[in-house]
């Protein structure tokens, strides 16, 4: 690295060999690059996870956490990634077996992290393409309750909502418990085949597809969003939503949870430590200017968080008015009707000075009446994030919409291209450590290796079409996306500032961009930025080791159906959980025992028989 | 006898509207009726009044006599308890024996076939003409040949499948392509070391003990 000599012999080599088929794929040009960057960067999560925590957090007042965390966290550790992928041209194993063969435990741990994370993150995508091919009926099947027996709707539906209904059971079929598997449930099954046919429609050539796709992918979110802006803008009560949403209780900044969960969400939303960001920069010519695409690409990420939670909050708002109101004509109706007076005289204007006036003159008739209390401040904290938001709240909140069908396909698309350009990166986070290593026999073409991996993929994710598939997501996202990708983190930045070297470091990134990077750069690497992340993941898995392991399941035979039923785990399901967490991690102390052991009996060799033979030049490495 | 009978059935002709009074409206034949007509039709709600109400007899009339065939009248339902809300109760009488009331079952099995006739009578739904304790007959989704999003999902992975398979297709050919063309660059080749691949390798230098020199020089990356 530090001998320019080679460097120059190196670039002259690469030019020469551009006929022979070596080569190391590039991008077309740059803007595929970038949007394929912010395509994984921006995710499902930008869109229904960040307005949730900006809502349980005092609304504006959260942005101030989650700057800082995109400046002093964010930004540096997206910045080093590039410029490492950038600079050594290899995917995350690769890459950090340069930096040093002890630490290639922290790139086979991105590898294995990147693969379970795809198994379950598609699984979501074709839940989105179920609903999205449910969107083109007239009525939505999630407006009304299925009728059973000419005369009534079915049980589990009414006391539930339909929305809730479609969800849990026709979609998801869900069961009871996660003891209880249930069976492969087929549609499922066949929106899994198509989000992964898709999925390899674009991934078949590797970057050289994915450029092209992230052109759709990555552009079309920000259409859509915009579409419903101005949609959201004009539905009555958006204004109520969008005020609850902005208006900041500065108190809330006081409780450090918000500051943790504002660290977690700035680096997960960033997708960092996958080894996707290393993979993608891995392709771009060595004289990139990467601190400028790190900039762009932190900036515009949360920008769309910020831009996405506007109309979801609009539609929100708009979703609790108009169910305070279905709560208010509820109550008017049984006033007139007890009261026999005329049709319309009780509106929701004047109902409380009828509801007063009623109550002083018959009180025992009103009492009986058993009215409800309607607050619209409690309708606007139901809060939901995740799947909740899409498949629950979003969905009722869409057919109150006029021209619902539309809405509903052009939200559910929205939520598949983001997802997808989001898989773009798993799934390179995994192919190309494995080209790299040379794994991949050379007879076979890249086309049907893409294949058989999206194939393989397909088979593992049918744990997530069973009955109890959702429970099983919901323990591979809590515990795979998190404490693992933190300390993969971890490790990757003390790997770069102390290991590598902050000093050779900056010399590659001066020789890269043509300037060293400045003070800010340097402060954050050395010691901010790990600093902030041991903090945060010390923080992260005490609070998951004090949280009880239970999880909330929906059974229709709960006495108290419709709330859910909390359930501790059973222990098989714990050690599980256990090691998912704990198997990524171990990889790295265990990838260097490896390696010094084999060091060890090199030198217990060498120091027995020097032969004349040796080859003293070629120090292994891998 | 038969004296006695046409006394009968004159007296039971006077006694008509008062036998409402004794059963309206706590007869288990009766049932009640309730109107929301400013909720169904805003502003061009109609007031309800006198003809309203002889259209709404003679509309269960005529739902009466599509069900059993009997020669109903308009005078055979009879209406009390009027509101201002608008509801009201009713019954039916016997078409040939006015003092007998028509079971409550056949009723409601009438009402629940001409449901639709009576509730398009009012320009009204099964939600804003309420029979109390008649349930409206739950519409039954149209069930078509194939779930419409069977066609969505079919006509999405035809095309899907399309773009795999041509992609595969023009990727097979340009690899056949540049086999041709590589066929005739590789003489060019065998003149010096041709680089295939990442790295770096320099001409190779056969020294007299047979060390291999080409990986000379420092090497950039941790020592171990």
């Amino acid at each position: 690295m530090s001998a320019k000599g080679t460097e120059v012999k190196a670039d002259t080599a690469n030019v020469e060999v551009s006929k022979s088929t070596g080569e190391r794929p590039k991008w077309d040009n740059k803007i595929q690059y970038l949007l394929t960057c912010i395509g994984f960067a921006v995710g499902l999560g930008n869109v229904w996870r960040f307005p949730y925590l900006c809502q349980i957090y005092g609304g504006g007042a959260f942005l101030i956490p989650y700057l800082i965390a995109l400046v002093f966290e964010g930004l540096p550790l997206l910045y080093l990634e590039l410029a490492i992928g950038q600079r050594l041209r290899m995917g995350s194993i690769g890459v950090w077996n340069s930096i040093s063969p002890y630490l290639g435990g922290v790139g086979m741990a991105s590898m294995v992290v990147s693969f379970l994370v795809g198994m379950f993150y598609n699984t979501i995508l074709a839940w989105v393409l179920w609903y999205f091919f449910h969107s083109f009926q007239n009525p939505l099947p999630w407006r009304s309750c299925p009728v059973f027996n000419l005369t009534e709707y079915v049980r589990e539906c009414e006391l539930s909502s339909p929305v809730n209904y479609f969800w849990y059971r026709e979609t998801l079929n869900i069961t009871p418990n996660i003891e209880t598997s249930g069976s492969l449930q087929w549609w499922l099954v066949i929106c899994l085949a198509t989000a992964w046919c898709i999925v390899y429609v674009c991934f078949i050539r590797g970057i050289e597809t994915i450029g092209k796709a992230a052109y759709i992918t990555a552009t079309f979110p920000y259409l859509v969003l915009t579409i419903f802006l101005v949609r959201a803008l004009t539905l009555p009560g958006a204004m109520t939503g969008l005020k609850y949403l902005f208006t900041p209780q500065w108190e809330i900044l006081k409780n450090p949870r918000v500051w943790l969960d504002a660290a977690t969400q700035i680096f997960f939303s960033l997708s960092l430590a996958f080894g996707g960001l290393i993979a993608f920069s891995s392709y771009n010519p060595q004289k990139n200017n990467c601190e400028q695409d790190a900039i762009i690409v932190g900036c515009i990420n949360s920008a769309t968080s910020i831009y996405a939670s506007i109309p979801i909050f609009a539609i929100l708002g708009f979703k609790a008015n108009s169910n305070y109101e279905d709560c208010l004509n509820n109550n008017i109706l049984s006033l007139t009707n007890a009261f026999n007076m005329g049709d319309q005289n009780i509106t929701i204007e004047n109902y409380e000075t009828w509801l007063t006036y009623l109550n002083t003159s018959d009180p025992t008739k009103v009492a009986n009446l058993h009215l409800k209390v309607c607050d619209l401040q409690t309708f606007l904290d139901q809060s939901a994030s995740g799947t909740g938001l899409a498949f629950i709240v979003f969905t009722e909140a869409v057919i109150k919409m006029p021209g619902s069908q539309v809405w509903s396909v052009l939200f559910f698309i929205m939520l598949f291209t983001l997802g997808l350009s989001s898989m773009f990166g798993n799934l390179e986070g995994v192919l190309t450590p494995l080209l790299d290593l040379k794994l991949v026999p050379t007879c076979i073409p890249k086309e049907i290796f893409t294949g058989f991996m999206c194939l393989v993929y397909f088979i593992f994710s049918f744990i997530f079409a069973l009955g109890s598939g959702n429970y099983w997501l919901e323990i591979f996202n809590s515990y795979v996306g998190s404490v693992p990708l933190l300390v993969i983190a971890f490790f990757e930045i003390t790997a770069v500032s102390y290991v590598y070297g902050i000093n050779r470091f900056s010399d590659d990134i001066e020789w890269m961009t043509g300037r060293r990077p400045n003070i800010f750069w340097q402060a954050n690497w050395r010691v901010i930025s790990p600093l902030m992340l041991l903090v945060v993941l010390l923080a992260y898995v005490v609070i998951q080791a004090m949280q009880e392991l239970t999880y909330s399941a929906w059974n229709p035979n709960y006495v108290d159906f419709p709330m859910y039923e909390v359930l501790p785990y059973p222990g098989w399901v714990c050690a599980i959980c256990v090691l998912l967490s704990t198997v990524p991690c171990i990889l790295i102390p265990l990838v260097a025992l490896y390696r010094f052991v084999h060091f060890l009996k090199k030198r217990v060799e060498r120091l027995r028989a020097p032969s004349f033979y040796e080859n003293e030049g070629y120090v292994s490495d891998m | 006898m038969f004296p006695r009978l046409h006394f009968a059935v004159c007296f039971t002709a006077v006694l008509g509207p008062t036998l409402v009074h004794t059963l309206c409206p706590d007869t288990a034949d009766g049932y009640k009726v309730r109107l929301s007509i400013k909720t169904a039709l805003g502003d061009d709600a109609y007031k309800w009044d006198e003809s309203e109400m002889f259209l709404f007899r003679a509309t269960l009339a005529f739902a009466m006599r599509k069900y059993n065939q009997k020669p109903y009248e308009v005078s055979d339902v009879l209406v009390c308890n009027e509101t201002q809300r608008v509801s009201f109760w009713f019954v039916v009488t016997d078409p040939e024996n006015t003092s007998e009331l028509i079971s409550g079952k056949d009723v409601e099995r009438a009402v629940r076939i001409s449901r639709n006739r009576i509730n398009n009578a009012f320009l009204l739904t099964d939600e804003t003409l309420e029979f109390l304790n008649i349930p409206p007959t739950l519409a039954v989704p149209a069930e078509s040949g194939t779930p419409p999003w069977l066609i969505v999902f079919g006509v999405v992975i035809g095309v899907v499948g399309v773009g795999i398979i041509a992609l595969l297709i023009s990727s097979f050919i340009q690899k056949r392509r540049k086999k041709g063309v590589t066929e005739g660059e590789e003489e060019d080749c065998e003149e010096e070391a041709c680089d295939k691949g990442n790295g770096v390798s320099h001409p190779v230098e056969e020294g007299a003990d047979g060390v291999n020199r080409g990986f000379v020089g420092d090497i950039p990356f941790t020592k171990l």
